[in-house]
């Protein structure tokens, strides 16, 4: 459970990043956080795991203080996948990468391996076992930076900008294992600009612009409010787009998924048969 | 990082920021010859307050004075040293004048912290390279010292995302002993080295892209060319300078414990 409370941070820039945000994520929820570059949505995030300290109002992970508690300590309910996987790759093999965590938080040497072969199965990295991460595609120097953060097996995953950089297998994948995980329970706050990635997920989202949350709710409501969009500097998902262009043709306004597009319209087509 | 924030340059508007660079930098190393050549507390204390004057007309006293917060730390260091060393040679005990000499090289530094400061405050990377050229230094090299400069923010940035990704995997860079906590340095510094190297092949890639180096001989947009306040600046550069050395030969400057105590 993450709890926000009127949560404001001030750089030491004295740039306001985050004027007053408050808000709830209960265990097992997936949330989409959106908005222009610059609304505070990575800032808001990495108070999340302790990485940033409110300026004012507070933070609670399970009920305790961020404040109260180091970033080591969140970090084991609370996995952080940073954008820029080079910004974490260290390592000389694969393995060492996705060890790296688990020793932190000292584990056993025998549990270490398990979660070692378990993190790399589940992204299918096995192959690559015993590489140096460098020498890895970008796409899979992403998933290795997501299995070194799963091996621990947070409870809470927060993801900054998943999709940049993937291909449409690799966003299938990502969005296949993002289900999986929800299928287990876990929460999941993904911080992204994919506007059509969102829409396929369909998650609870949170809108950002300028350090507030201007919309908070389900994908197809606000996905589909061209004038909240627009002051996000968000275009509606393709399908939204076309149902409302032909909203003349009695098409319904709220449809951002594929296949209930798909539903509608066959319904519409038979009847004219 | 706020060592780094110090030498960060903003664009502004500002009878020092307008000053030839050329001139600036023969000035800043007048201070530093200055500096270097006295170790009383006195000439040193003057030298420094005579930064002040262009901190306050540059309006950079914020930056200025974060950069010597930074610079606070190996201030500290070199008077422990000091101190540390005058104590120890001289059979465990320690005079005035001791304190004294470990205080002066610590203001010696600062001095010069603080004159660097202002000039990298106050001149954009843009007009150092231009006054490099125009001293006829190879443009190469010119490019090269410049590209430096402007990346030490990035850098500084990026080292500390590459903190935040490590300590977010648990990494708790202040645990353990002195050997462990320099080991604990490893994950940030391999990240950091590779992406600046991935950076620069990049940088050169599109620089090549875009000519860099198709002809011998290049054109500049802007001159640089001396006006009233820079020859003002370089004749009181010149005036310190012969003051310095003057002072130096022909004049004893009395220590602190001198003037108080007398003897």
């Amino acid at each position: 459970m993450i709890e926000v409370e009127n949560l404001h941070f001030i750089y030491p820039s004295n740039v306001e990043a985050l004027k007053g945000i408050s808000l709830n994520i209960r265990d097992g929820e997936f949330v989409a956080i959106m908005g222009q570059n610059g609304a505070g949505k990575t800032t808001l995030v990495k108070h999340f795991n302790g990485l940033l300290k409110p300026s004012r109002g507070f933070v609670k992970i399970n009920s305790i203080e961020t404040t109260k508690t180091s970033v080591a300590e969140l970090a084991k309910n609370i996995g952080f996948v940073f954008q820029n996987p080079d910004h974490q790759l260290f390592s000389e093999t694969v393995e060492e990468e996705i060890a790296f965590a688990l020793k932190n938080f000292g584990f056993k040497e025998e549990v270490v391996k398990k979660r070692i072969d378990w993190a790399m199965n589940l992204l299918g990295l096995s192959q690559y076992r015993d590489t140096s991460p460098f020498l890895l595609s970008g796409g899979e120097r992403k998933r290795v930076a997501l299995a070194s953060v799963l091996a621990w097996n947070p409870n809470t995953l927060i993801l900054d900008e998943p999709t940049i950089g993937q291909d449409h297998r690799q966003k299938e994948n990502l969005r296949q294992f993002i289900i999986q995980m929800q299928t287990q329970k876990k929460t999941i706050v993904m911080v992204t600009h994919d506007v059509e990635f969102v829409a396929e997920c369909n998650p609870r989202v949170l809108l950002m612009r300028d350090g507030e949350i201007i919309a908070d709710g389900k994908g197809t409501d606000i996905l589909t409010n061209q004038e909240l969009l627009t002051k996000s500097s968000i275009v509606l998902p393709q399908i939204a787009q076309i149902f409302q262009e032909l909203s003349c043709f009695g098409l319904p306004q709220n449809i951002i998924d594929i296949y209930d597009a798909k539903n509608i319209l066959i319904q519409i087509l038979e009847k004219k048969k | 990082m706020s060592v780094f924030d110090g030498l960060k340059f903003r664009k502004v508007s500002s009878p020092i920021h307008n000053l030839d660079p050329r001139i600036k930098f023969f000035y800043v190393i007048v201070i530093f010859f200055s500096a270097i050549l006295f170790n009383q507390i006195i000439v040193l204390l003057t030298l420094f307050l005579m930064t002040i004057p262009f901190v306050l007309l540059a309006h950079v006293q914020k930056e200025w004075l974060r950069s010597l917060r930074g610079a606070a730390f190996l201030a500290f260091f070199i008077f422990i040293v000091n101190i540390a060393s005058s104590y120890f040679t001289s059979g465990y005990s320690l005079t005035a004048n001791q304190i004294e000499s470990a205080i002066a090289m610590t203001l010696r530094f600062i001095v010069l912290a603080g004159s660097f400061s202002v000039f990298f405050l106050t001149t954009s990377p843009d007009h150092l390279g231009l006054a490099l050229e125009q001293s006829h230094v190879p443009y190469e090299f010119a490019f090269a010292f410049t590209t430096a400069v402007r990346f030490v923010p990035v850098l500084a940035e990026e080292a500390q995302t590459i903190m935040d990704a490590q300590k977010a995997r648990g990494l708790e860079m202040e645990k353990g002993s002195f050997l462990k906590k320099i080991r604990n340095y490893i994950p940030v510094l391999i990240p950091l080295i590779v992406s600046s190297i991935r950076r620069s092949l990049e940088l050169a890639e599109a620089m090549e892209s875009r000519a860099w180096g198709a002809t011998k001989k290049r054109t500049n947009l802007y001159e640089l060319k001396l006006h009233r306040g820079d020859i003002g600046l370089l004749i009181i550069s010149i005036m310190i300078l012969i003051a310095a050395v003057f002072t130096h030969f022909y004049v004893t400057i009395p220590s602190i414990s001198q003037i108080l105590f007398g003897t």
